[in-house]
């Protein structure tokens, strides 16, 4: 899936990447805007894209408004390039864009993802594009977006300490295990997407540009690079990196966040690590340093 | 070896196939034309080109045929469409007074000038299901001698009387909204809420235009009038500098005359609520009509206490594009999510396993 591929006989009257020079014209407007206001919700007007809202038509907006003819795409749903919608969005850009596509996070310099942080740490000549359902992290506290903009214009963030101090006084700890909201450079809370809170830390000081784009709700945010991300928390109460203490089935790892896999009807279940790319590197490291077992692989 | 079952290429390749043998069905019948589905099912293009908010008969028909006849995919396949057009300018806007009239009544007024015309209508059919197929029959129409009376609309005969709002001015320095090219953002004025209506799910305007009848925002409302027929579209060139005609497109309005309210300064008149769409589309344009006077609650300053009056609710979730992609989106794999949701359960209920198994000690401290 390396080489490069023009695009195809059947896709010739769309422009490059899809959307037309005027439209990422003004996706790009919008994304300056975000970066400028790190954190900050940037309204846009999303177009309809051939594939429907929840599949991830702000970020493919935004993946087409950024990418260029030398770009190197990886596409990942719950971390995994094979996934049915990660197979289907990479297609539609070598479709539509040409582009040369990977599924080596070392080798991307667009990566679009849905619902996961690749494991292997992103550099200054990346940009990772986040597929985000709700981009309002206030939207379950309060549903009127007239609120929500009030709240986040005046720094209003009580709800939200609220919410998490109600979490901690009926279970006796924070009960949101993934989309767990963070806060930008000190101003605005924001939401991560629906990423487990185990990918929250990488956000942090991140080398690569992050880039969030909801379709249907019309809003892009982004977090520039080397950028200060907090995961809202209290002094009693820090925040907690979640990981199923347990080790893949496939590599060893035991540092990487695992999906579990029903093997039978029995109960029988495994461990594997949810991002693929990840845990095919660690297998083809062990394999060459024989005899070394699984953990020798890098990570 | 264990292999990660996740859908690949292959899958969805394979899955595309069987989506498009089931398409077609049984090949010993006759494959469905896209000419036929555009002369016979007429109704389904119309509301095809409404909410895919797009004018084009022949692309309604071929979507509702790729859609295998489910409208909301058809709309959809519209709209993905319409994304990709050139914007070269925007029409006139159409005089509906000028509207060739193909059917027009009004429930307020018994006679009035241009007549009661009852058009194609449903409305006085019995629903007994036509099982010989007598549906399909030729049919010539009756022929009348055309009649050329000028049909004014019910609501500017009331105008001249001042018993209702007048409507309001057209080319005022105000640029018409739109919400195609910029994010809605709330408080929406009535533009834009007449443009997100317009190209809103007919059912959830149906639900809603209802609940104001049931006492969810009550208008107390008449159908003033429901007009079908051709209107002219004209289009002002920059190059050019005068209107030159585009074309005619059939168009279905909908003039709901609706409670009267009066205050210390402003006599009692009547209100409006206003429905337009593409083709025959007359349980929409009503509905549209309704929910449209709902809507102005704000602005005509009464209680906003019902859903149906309240924008937020109603305008950002009357997108039915929107709406059927993300309950759909719950079909997209969630394992990363739903394993930490996994973990937190099991670590709940092992912490309140524990807590079971040692109750005295707190109760005897």
């Amino acid at each position: 899936m390396n080489a490069p591929v023009t695009p195809s006989a059947d896709a010739p009257a769309y422009n490059f990447a899809y959307l037309d020079e005027q439209t990422k014209r003004m996706i790009r407007r919008a994304i300056l805007k975000a970066v400028a206001i790190p954190g900050y919700q940037v309204p846009f007007a999303s177009r309809e894209m051939p594939m429907p809202y929840g599949w991830g038509t702000g970020g493919v907006q935004v993946t087409a408004s950024v990418l260029g003819p030398d770009d190197v795409l990886k596409v990942i749903d719950q971390g995994a390039d094979d996934t049915a919608n990660a197979v289907s969005i990479r297609k539609f850009f070598v479709r539509t864009a040409g582009v040369r596509t990977t599924t080596n996070t070392r080798d991307a310099t667009v990566i679009q993802t849905r619902h996961r942080i690749p494991e292997a740490p992103l550099g200054e000549n990346q940009i990772l594009v986040y597929q985000v359902p709700i981009p309002e992290p206030l939207r379950f506290l309060e549903p009127r977006e007239t609120e929500t903009r009030r709240m986040h214009a005046l720094e209003d963030y009580g709800l939200m300490h609220v919410k998490l101090y109600e979490d901690i006084a009926r279970h006796g700890h924070i009960a949101t295990t993934y989309a767990y909201p963070v806060k930008v450079e000190g101003r605005y809370v924001m939401d991560p997407s629906p990423t487990p809170k185990f990918d929250n830390p990488k956000m942090d000081q991140c080398a690569a540009l992050q880039l969030f784009g909801a379709g249907r709700e019309k809003r892009i945010y982004a977090i520039p690079p080397y950028t200060q991300v907090v995961s809202l928390d209290f002094e009693d109460h820090p925040f907690e990196r979640y990981r199923l203490d347990g080790t893949c089935a496939l590599c060893g790892a035991t540092d990487s966040y695992l999906d579990e896999v029903i093997t039978d009807d029995r109960g029988g279940r495994m461990f594997v690590c949810s991002d693929t790319d990840y845990c095919e590197g660690r297998r083809a490291a062990a394999g060459k340093s024989s005899g070394q077992g699984p953990e020798a692989g890098h990570g | 070896m264990y292999v990660a079952a996740k859908g690949g290429e292959r899958a969805i390749e394979n899955a595309h196939r069987l989506l498009a043998h089931e398409r077609r069905g049984d090949p010993s019948v006759p494959e469905l034309t896209t000419e036929q589905i555009g002369e016979q099912l007429t109704l389904a293009v119309d509301r095809v080109m409404n909410e895919g908010s797009l004018y084009d008969r022949e692309l309604a028909a071929i979507a509702i045929k790729q859609a295998r006849g489910d409208l909301i995919e058809a709309i959809f396949l519209v709209r993905a469409f319409r994304a990709t057009l050139p914007r070269f300018g925007a029409t006139e806007p159409v005089d509906t007074s000028a509207m060739t009239i193909r059917r027009r009544i009004s429930a307020a007024f018994k006679d009035l000038p241009g007549g009661q015309i009852l058009g194609p209508t449903f409305d006085y059919t019995h629903r007994l299901l036509d099982t010989r197929g007598e549906a399909g029959g030729d049919q010539t129409p009756a022929q009348a001698e055309p009649d050329t009376t000028r049909m004014p609309r019910v609501t500017d005969l009331l105008a001249h009387d001042d018993l209702i709002e007048p409507a309001p001015r057209s080319g005022t320095d105000e640029p018409i909204g739109d919400l195609t090219h910029d994010p809605l953002g709330f408080p929406a004025d009535r533009d834009l809420r007449l443009q997100n209506l317009a190209r809103g799910d007919e059912g959830f305007l149906l639900a809603l235009g209802y609940s104001t009848q049931r006492g969810y925002g009550r208008t107390h409302p008449f159908a003033g009038e429901i007009r079908l027929g051709e209107v002219e579209l004209e289009f002002v060139p920059p190059e050019l500098g005068f209107a030159v005609p585009l074309g005619r497109i059939t168009m279905t309005e909908c003039q709901m005359i609706t409670q009267f309210k009066g205050s210390g300064t402003q006599a009692p008149r009547f209100t409006r609520g206003y429905g337009l769409g593409f083709g025959h589309c007359e349980r929409k344009a009503m509905s549209m009509a309704l929910v449209d006077r709902a809507l102005r609650a704000r602005e005509l300053g009464e209680e906003v206490k019902a859903p149906a009056q309240d924008e937020e609710f109603v305008l950002s979730h009357s997108d039915n594009v929107q709406a059927t992609g993300f309950v759909e989106h719950l079909k997209l794999p969630h394992y990363v999510d739903f394993q930490a949701e996994l973990g937190l359960v099991r670590r709940l209920r092992a912490e309140f396993e524990a807590a079971a198994s040692t109750p005295a000690r707190e109760a005897a401290e």
